[in-house]
């Protein structure tokens, strides 16, 4: 019994196991649809149509993978998906480097408005202008092809953003020094300012992928081949099927939502600081 | 304004380096945007071809639809019954989540899970809990006495359905923001407040929600505006059914320019689109800006 006027506090160990406790249902609420898929990749069509609904498998199996991997070319889908987003993030850094540069260490007219005009991309909807992008992809003779996933999305006005502002850190003497050293403009991007800018590259690589890898839509649209289709749109393909195989189903997604889920754990820092960048004014 | 020789030197220069960049929102966002105005204005064969010029049939027709205007209403219903819940979670979620913890990380990393779920992953896992005979959700409500609906085949729960999906699919997000928000905010701050005599409920409204809405602004525009594009999700979990239930804006483009191949009158309804996303950055940037605390 505490005394009157003493405020009662419970010891530190009782209130943080109160906390651990809290903290960890709700985080499994918050994962229990991907652990529940992860489960029922592992259970029988049979166990699937049990009642009341399972939630773990009786008796694990693989025999959805196997499922997955003869019935339908995820391999290859996979392989896609990684061109696709390789080429983006890569273009994307090229891109998004480049005019960043531009936008923080070069000095010349015209440049407020320039920038102005790549920040007003963002409020431009890609779905507003599939129409036309799909009927230039088209007349292109693009449809089915890497280039026609990847070349619309290789500039990106977050990513320039998010460089520039980690290019305004960069010490302004080292610029005047390489200058009277006599190195040219483009040298002293390649030489310092990129080595100086790991981190905010390393964001935008992560963005890059993770946004391209998770496309639908635009995949959906301008990819007819088999062969040609990427990772997202190949899984959802097997929930048009006739008799949907829950299982096999639920195997697809786990085996095309693990590359991002092991982005997420290697690159959280790089994530959340891109995630950030746009809510904290600085 | 004069130019000089120097002057137009260095623009050349900058738009040098300007130029792989600009070169592809030229050619993917800018143009494209002009040719989807210019469309609105014409009739089109299936091929996309121009035929006739028609004005502004395509928009007179669009707001005398019945479809189109239904589709407002799912679009609307859509962003109310997802933006503003999905942030409040995400707060309740964050503010748990901002407590100095040994291995406080991990329900982190759980929590935040969802940002690298694709819609389409998280689409085909929903339609599984959906499923009315086979799906866990509706078994969960029968053991608390509640008969659960069918999900996505009636008009009026459907359009949830699609919102609860998208609140999953966009909690990793506002966690993350929300969390960077919190941790921001000075202990000094909280101090002060206690000595005042502040607690709990008091101190979340007069002290957290103050501080933390920079990060609530930010994900209010962000979180609307990925509503008003989304498409995966209701392509996977509805088709835009049942009766045009889920027949938001955008998924009205798709049918009407890739499934009834009139691009011409999709346009228009891209232009409503585009207008809409601009007007609602404006708009919040204008009013919602103004109650917004920024230390």
């Amino acid at each position: 019994m505490s005394a009157i006027g003493v405020p009662r506090r419970r010891p530190f160990a009782v209130r943080s196991a109160g906390s651990y406790v809290v903290l960890a249902a709700l985080a499994i609420l918050v994962a229990f649809p991907l652990l529940l898929a992860l489960s029922y990749s592992f259970m029988s069509e049979a166990e699937v149509a049990t009642f009341p609904p399972p939630v773990l498998p009786a008796h694990p199996s693989l025999a959805n993978y196997e499922t997955v991997l003869a019935t339908i070319p995820i391999g290859r889908y996979l392989l896609n998906s990684f061109i696709v987003s390789l080429a983006v993030l890569t273009g994307q850094l090229i891109t998004a480097s480049l005019a960043a540069y531009a936008f923080s260490f070069l000095i010349f007219r015209g440049r407020q408005v320039l920038f102005f005009v790549f920040l007003s991309t963002l409020m431009i909807p890609w779905e507003a202008t599939i129409i036309p992008n799909y009927m230039t992809i088209r007349s292109l003779g693009w449809l089915d092809t890497y280039q026609g996933l990847a070349v619309p999305f290789m500039a990106t006005a977050f990513g320039t953003f998010l460089l520039r502002q980690a290019f305004l850190q960069i010490p302004r003497e080292l610029w005047d020094a390489a200058r009277i050293d006599g190195a040219t403009t483009f040298r002293f991007l390649r030489e310092v300012v990129i080595p100086l800018s790991r981190p905010a590259l390393g964001t935008v690589a992560i963005y890059g992928f993770l946004s391209t890898y998770n496309q639908y839509f635009w995949p959906l649209l301008i990819t007819n081949e088999t062969l040609m289709r990427t990772t997202q749109v190949g899984i959802a393909q097997l929930r048009f099927e006739e008799s949907m195989r829950w299982g096999v189903i639920m195997a697809g997604v786990i085996m095309v939502a693990v590359p991002t889920l092991a982005l997420l754990v290697l690159g959280q820092r790089q994530l959340v600081r891109g995630l950030t960048a746009g809510a904290v004014k600085g | 304004m004069r130019w000089s020789a120097r002057d137009v030197r260095s623009l050349g220069v900058g738009l040098a380096y300007l130029a792989p960049a600009l070169f592809v929102f030229v050619v993917f966002v800018f143009v494209p945007l002009g040719r989807t105005f210019y469309l609105s204005l014409y009739n089109t064969r299936s091929t996309g071809a121009i035929t006739t010029f028609n004005g502004l049939d395509h928009y007179i027709e669009l707001v005398t639809s019945e479809t189109f205007r239904s589709g407002l209403v799912a679009t609307a219903l859509f962003a109310i019954y997802t933006v503003p819940l999905g942030i409040a979670i995400g707060l309740v979620l964050a503010v748990l989540l901002n407590q100095r913890l040994r291995g406080i990380n991990l329900f982190r990393t759980m929590m935040a899970s969802t940002i690298a779920i694709s819609a389409a992953v998280g689409a085909l896992i929903w339609l599984l809990l959906f499923n009315p005979s086979l799906g866990l959700l509706n078994y969960v409500l029968s053991l608390i006495g509640i008969r659960g609906p069918e999900w996505l085949i009636q008009p009026a729960v459907a359009i949830v359905a699609v919102s609860i999906t998208t609140i999953w699919l966009t909690l990793g997000t506002n966690i993350i923001v929300l969390l960077a928000g919190l941790q921001g905010i000075p202990e000094e701050i909280y101090e002060a407040a206690r000595l005042d005599g502040a607690r709990g409920v008091r101190m979340f409204a007069r002290i957290t929600i103050p501080m933390v809405s920079p990060s609530l602004f930010f994900l209010l525009v962000v979180d609307t505006v990925a509503v008003l594009q989304a498409f995966t999700q209701i392509h996977l979990l509805t088709r835009g059914g049942p009766v045009d239930a889920t027949r938001t804006l955008v998924y009205g483009i798709y049918l009407d320019a890739f499934q009834n191949f009139q691009f011409g009158f999709a346009s228009a309804e891209s232009v409503v689109l585009f207008a809409l996303v601009l007007v609602l950055t404006i708009i919040q940037f204008r009013f919602v800006e103004r109650r917004v605390h920024y230390q």
